[in-house]
């Protein structure tokens, strides 16, 4: 299946849903970026410096790990996890920001902007500005600021300007917004990496198509340790990238499921939770520059959002992951931030791993049913974070006491000098 | 009448015609009344309502946050017809809806035209909908005589501003620079030579936004554009002094 294969007239559709809605000053942009993409996909030898700058700065190939103990003591199918964790800067979001510096390059553009929720992508953003020296402003939700300190003080120690949004929400779709106002006051010399599978065409296209290095990697790599393609794939979607990333794998493989795992919150109820497609909140609309299901009301203003990982906490989701759904090709679950947190903990007792709150999402409902599976069957995670680098948000999910002591004398400390 | 007519028969008494706008709802229906009363006083020849929307991405800072408080104070798409259908009813200008493809979107492409319509709005700006993907709309809207108001913009190729022109109706939005709504465009020679070219090329009569808030903005239109669209500056104005300070503000620029 080439999703990419777009029929005459329909270019970046993926069924219904995708498209380009931006303002009429960005077309020229638009179409620079459209030629750009296609001509380093259709260059074998931008793939091959791709693949060699991800094995130089982020360590790739990474590896796909059996975790015995969590199977064993689930008693049911073999788990296995794809470690994207382990990248540089400790998320699947250095590909994509890797492979959108190498397009920049080819643009000869000398600025990039991008919006952040939790911040791993601004993080990364930041650190591919430093090494291709381009200048870089990272935009983020006021909220989100407050509450991942850790990564914006990554981002502005990378070089890198930040810039709080105090507008709406003030988190990641907030963000988006103030990208779009700063690329249509600024394209002559800036290019905007959005961060994830979403938003106008061709940025789905194109980000699935950096992010494919995972699922490229991972179909052989689990043929070899398990000695077969898994039954199941689960991975967290909130704007879709790393879910698009490993999916592409085993998107013809229709032996194999695969699951995408959105932000349940709180549970099911408007307001409550960031769940486009599992629960049914959602509908279709048209915003941020593509058509999609949307977290919205009945006159199409958006709701707002719920979830313990910020990098899930988006209204919208990847237009070719709804076209998937529709088809009965990808099947969506939410999973509540109750259920993470325990499976977090799980985790981290049995394997001595620690993913990040978004990708616990992923591992929450692969532990959920694994013990209903057999013990030949295999499940494939993505584990598209590390968890360790959030300790602030991961401490609060987690409430823990002794944590909580060692902030307040932190502050106490500083307080007094 | 249509549009193209009422434009002609306002433009036989002045040099340039001057459209305004107001954030339905924003900071209340009401002042949004007095606001407007000023406006027809001051003779502004079309209103673009804005709808509020949650996710303003082509606006600047102060219409976001008119957009942003509106959407909280709980207005409704149906109130801003309501509205529509009363400002319309009073006063002597046209009436346009501004705002985004969603609100259309969710409406459905022929219920939003109808409401239009019934409200006795005569066009509708909605600057994140393409041509690509105007189609629909665009041809039901004009078989119902109400003007999808097309965009021109400064990074625009010729080939381009000629597939504009080809879909214009009504009069054609240019605007004026790069950027987002509010700040200032510096009307200098290469903004005169871009107007001229859209005036040049757009089958229709041609507006200016983006930037205009003086008069020597309006002087500078007058000889390359047949109106200008003034938005940020009036709200700037309510904001900083209500009644009086927009009564001045128009003062300022020669209407009042």
């Amino acid at each position: 299946m080439d999703l990419f294969d777009f029929e005459p007239g329909r270019e970046g559709y993926y069924g219904e849903y995708g498209g380009c809605f931006l303002p009429e000053i960005l077309t020229t942009t638009i179409e620079e970026l459209k030629a750009a993409f296609q001509d380093i996909k259709h260059d074998p030898s931008f793939w091959q410096e791709f693949e060699q700058l991800m094995q130089s700065y982020s360590g790739r190939p990474t590896p796909v790990s059996h975790l015995a103990n969590l199977s064993a003591k689930l008693g049911g199918a073999q788990i296995y996890v794809k470690r994207e964790d382990l990248n540089h800067t400790g998320s699947h979001k250095i590909n994509n920001v890797m492979g959108q510096g190498l397009l920049c390059k080819r643009l000869g553009k000398k600025r990039v902007i991008a919006e952040t929720g939790a911040g791993q992508h601004g993080f990364a953003t930041a650190t591919m500005a430093a090494r291709f020296g381009f200048d870089c402003k990272i935009y983020m939700g006021a909220v989100d600021v407050a509450r991942q300190r850790p990564n914006v003080f990554w981002m502005e120690n990378l070089g890198a300007e930040v810039v709080a949004v105090q507008d709406g929400q003030q988190t990641l779709k907030d963000a988006i917004n103030e990208c779009l106002r700063d690329w249509v006051t600024n394209m002559h010399d800036t290019h905007y990496v959005l961060g994830t599978a979403a938003g106008p065409h061709p940025f789905p296209e194109m980000v699935s198509y950096f992010q494919s290095i995972i699922g490229r990697e991972a179909r052989g790599q689990i043929q070899k340790v398990a000695g077969k393609l898994p039954d199941r794939v689960f991975a967290c979607v909130g704007g879709g990238s790393n879910a698009m990333g490993l999916f592409q794998g085993f998107l013809d493989d229709q032996q194999v499921e695969l699951v995408g795992c959105e932000a349940g919150g709180l549970g099911p109820g408007e307001g409550n939770h960031a769940s486009r497609l599992a629960y049914k909140d959602a509908s279709v609309g048209v915003a941020q520059g593509f058509k999609t299901y949307f977290l919205q009301n009945k006159d199409g203003n958006m709701l707002h959002t719920k979830s313990v990982a910020a990098g899930l906490d988006y209204i919208g989701v990847n237009p070719a992951l709804v076209h998937l759904w529709e088809r009965e090709r990808v099947r969506f679950e939410a999973v509540t931030d109750a259920e993470v947190t325990e499976a977090l903990k799980l985790c981290m007792k049995t394997e001595g791993l620690i993913p990040a709150l978004e990708s616990s999402h992923a591992f929450a409902r692969a532990i959920e049913e694994a013990p209903k599976m057999s013990k030949d069957e295999v499940i494939l995670i993505n584990q598209s974070g590390r968890g360790d680098k959030d300790i602030f948000t991961v401490a609060d999910a987690l409430d823990d006491d002794h944590w909580k002591e060692f902030i307040k004398v932190k502050a106490e400390h500083y307080g007094a000098e | 009448m249509a549009l193209n007519e009422y434009i002609a028969s306002r433009k036989q008494n002045k040099d340039l015609l001057l459209m305004t706008h107001v954030v339905c709802g924003y900071p209340s229906f009401d002042a949004n009344l007095k606001e407007l009363e000023i406006m027809a006083e001051a003779g502004v020849d079309f209103v673009e309502l804005q709808f509020p929307f949650s996710e303003p991405s082509a606006d600047g800072p102060l219409f976001v946050k008119a957009n942003q408080i509106a959407v909280e104070s709980g207005v409704t798409v149906e109130q801003c017809f309501e509205f529509m259908a009363k400002v319309s009813q009073r006063f002597d200008f046209k009436v346009l809806m501004m705002g985004y493809y969603n609100t259309v979107f969710k409406m459905g492409h022929e219920a939003f035209v109808d409401a239009l319509k019934a409200a006795g709005g005569c066009g509708f700006i909605v600057p994140d909908l393409p041509l690509e993907e105007a189609g629909a709309l665009h041809d039901y809207a004009k078989s119902q005589d109400i003007a999808p108001i097309v965009l021109m913009t400064p990074t625009n190729t010729d080939a381009r501003l000629q597939t504009i022109a080809k879909a214009a109706d009504g009069f054609v939005y240019v605007v004026a620079r790069r950027g987002v709504t509010g700040g200032k465009t510096e009307m200098d020679a290469e903004v005169g030579e871009f107007l001229d070219k859209c005036r040049d090329i757009s089958p229709v009569p041609t507006g200016v936004g983006f930037g205009v808030s003086a008069k020597e903005d309006l002087d500078f239109l007058a000889k390359h554009a047949d109106m200008g669209i003034i938005g940020t500056a009036a709200l700037k104005a309510w904001e900083e002094g209500e009644e009086k300070a927009l009564r001045d503000f128009f003062g300022s620029l020669g209407l009042l």
